[in-house]
């Protein structure tokens, strides 16, 4: 075995992680801790409202989320007291530290992105966004993060992704998988549009808010269920963005798929690209086969993999895309679904390695190339 | 190798808009009359076998971005009767993969009975007359 590999790996401005190649965490988790935590970013009418209908003494934790679930916090990820991900220490030791990354970049899926209120989600975005800048970005360096939106409210969004847009620490725009419609629909461009003139990449992230089941028919009984079922709602999400024809209409947009389980994909292409020369005249500005589309557009970040056991597994997904670019290293902190540093469903001496865990991150986000100013 | 002349059909049997099936030595051909030009294609989809003459006839959609459609080229392009893979009648190019999708296209031709007559030709079904014109296909 070539053990030089990862050891030659380290060049100009690159720092080695613990698979001797670097390293981007494309899917890290920050929890806002409460409420209270963010009401120091309020204006003074809204610090009221809170204070007066008592939701600072609410939790807002997507359900999908739920902390005590033995998958949303791995137990030596699990600070003492708290949510999983609330810790700035943790996350540093754990993940920038723990895995040697040279940079991560956190998604915090909050339950305020999806209120009915729409002022009210704009407001509490806009609070959580600060917060992260102040009590986050601030403090670590090696961090980027995700910016949260309302999602109720695509023209607050882009709001939202305007201004933020100066600070080049906010590298994408966060998305749940199962919103109020599929992804693709036209009531939700604005935010694509302000997503790809600003060069942020939309992070599509398991998850919704929970007014329509993971399931098409219906809800089900059990978190399992719910669960193993959001690789269906991100089935539907590729489906929606490309026959709705948002990378007609955005052509430089990026989507990252974060936490979708990844190796459904094949499938859903297979019988996506069939399908569609039968019926394509029905959506003309899709002019190529859908499996090309996504696989310019669409990157998927490698935590949890669904996988069989056997050999080169990863290997065999990208021949399947014919495509090398398309997976992006992620640890999913603070999620269970590997112990130590088992993040790699790779073999760090594959000639794959460099690129799912460095260099397509690289070209999928452009603020992590160049200054921060 | 030479051709020979097959006679495929009279004029006056595929008016414009229409097609006609026919079988020339062992093979089943789609004859489709655009605008008074004749153009024959393999009967034969190359994804499942499914019969083009069988097929509907359509024009070619497209699109410069979504919801922006527009209709060209109507009566040029057929979809197969069975999954609806379009084929463009005047090349038996694929609309979907033109680079690795392309049905058998037969050169097709007018030609006057008093031309024909003289011979060479194989007429399978047709007892040639000096006063029709005939769709003809070398192959």
């Amino acid at each position: 075995m070539d053990m030089s590999r990862g050891a030659t790996a380290e060049r100009a401005g690159e720092r080695a992680s613990v698979f001797g190649h670097p390293a981007i965490d494309c899917d890290a988790h920050i929890v806002v801790p409460a409420i209270n935590s963010i009401m120091p970013y309020l204006d003074a009418y809204w610090r009221q409202q809170f204070l007066n209908r008592g939701i600072d003494r609410l939790s807002w934790s997507l359900t999908s989320e739920a902390p005590n679930s033995p998958i949303s916090g791995r137990p030596d990820w699990r600070p003492a007291q708290g949510k999983p991900g609330a810790d700035l220490a943790m996350l540093r030791s754990a993940v920038l530290d723990g895995f040697g990354v040279q940079t991560a970049i956190a998604t915090c899926l909050w339950g305020g992105a999806v209120l009915h209120s729409e002022d009210m989600s704009a407001v509490v975005c806009t609070a959580v966004n600060d917060w992260i800048a102040a009590e986050w970005l601030a403090h670590e360096p090696r961090l980027r993060a995700s910016i949260v939106v309302p999602l109720g409210n695509p023209e607050l969004a882009a709001e939202e992704i305007e201004r933020r847009s100066g600070d080049r620490r906010f590298v994408q725009v966060t998305m749940l998988v199962a919103g109020e419609t599929p992804l693709g629909k036209r009531h939700n461009w604005p935010i694509f549009r302000a997503a790809e003139k600003y060069g942020l990449p939309i992070g599509v992230h398991a998850g919704g808010a929970y007014h329509h089941p993971m399931m098409a028919n219906g809800f089900g009984s059990y978190f399992l269920e719910d669960y193993v079922a959001q690789a269906f709602a991100f089935e539907s999400a590729v489906l929606s963005l490309v026959s709705e024809g948002v990378f007609a209409k955005f052509p430089d947009l990026k989507v990252v798929f974060q936490e979708s389980g990844v190796t459904w994909l094949p499938a859903c292409l297979w019988r996506f690209n069939k399908t569609w020369r039968g019926v394509r005249a029905e959506i003309p500005w899709v002019k190529r086969p859908p499996k090309d589309i996504v696989r310019d557009h669409i990157r998927l970040t490698t935590q949890p993999f669904d996988e069989p056991d056997g050999a080169r597994r990863l290997e065999r997904f990208c021949e399947m895309l014919d495509s090398d670019e398309m997976l992006l290293f992620s640890t999913d902190y603070p999620h269970w679904h590997y112990e130590g540093t088992e993040a790699l469903p790779l073999d760090r001496n594959s000639p794959l390695a460099r690129k799912v865990l460095y260099e397509n991150a690289m070209a999928t986000y452009p603020r992590l190339n160049g200054s921060l100013t | 190798m030479s051709k020979t002349r097959h006679i495929a059909a009279r004029v006056d049997e595929i008016p414009p808009g229409s097609r006609k099936k026919v079988a020339i030595a062992g093979r089943d051909i789609a004859l489709f009359n655009i605008a008074g030009d004749f153009f024959a294609l393999g009967d034969k989809c190359p994804h499942e076998s499914g019969s083009l003459c069988a097929g509907r006839i359509i024009g070619l959609a497209e699109a410069d971005e979504p919801g922006k459609y527009r209709l060209s080229r109507d009566g040029e392009f057929v979809k197969c009767s069975w999954h609806g893979w379009e084929f463009d009648i005047r090349t038996g190019q694929s609309w979907c993969d033109p680079a690795n999708t392309r049905v058998r296209a037969y050169e097709a031709s007018i030609e006057p009975g008093a031309a024909l007559i003289k011979g060479p030709y194989v007429a399978e079904t047709y007892a040639v007359r000096v006063e029709e014109n005939y769709v003809v296909i070398d192959l």
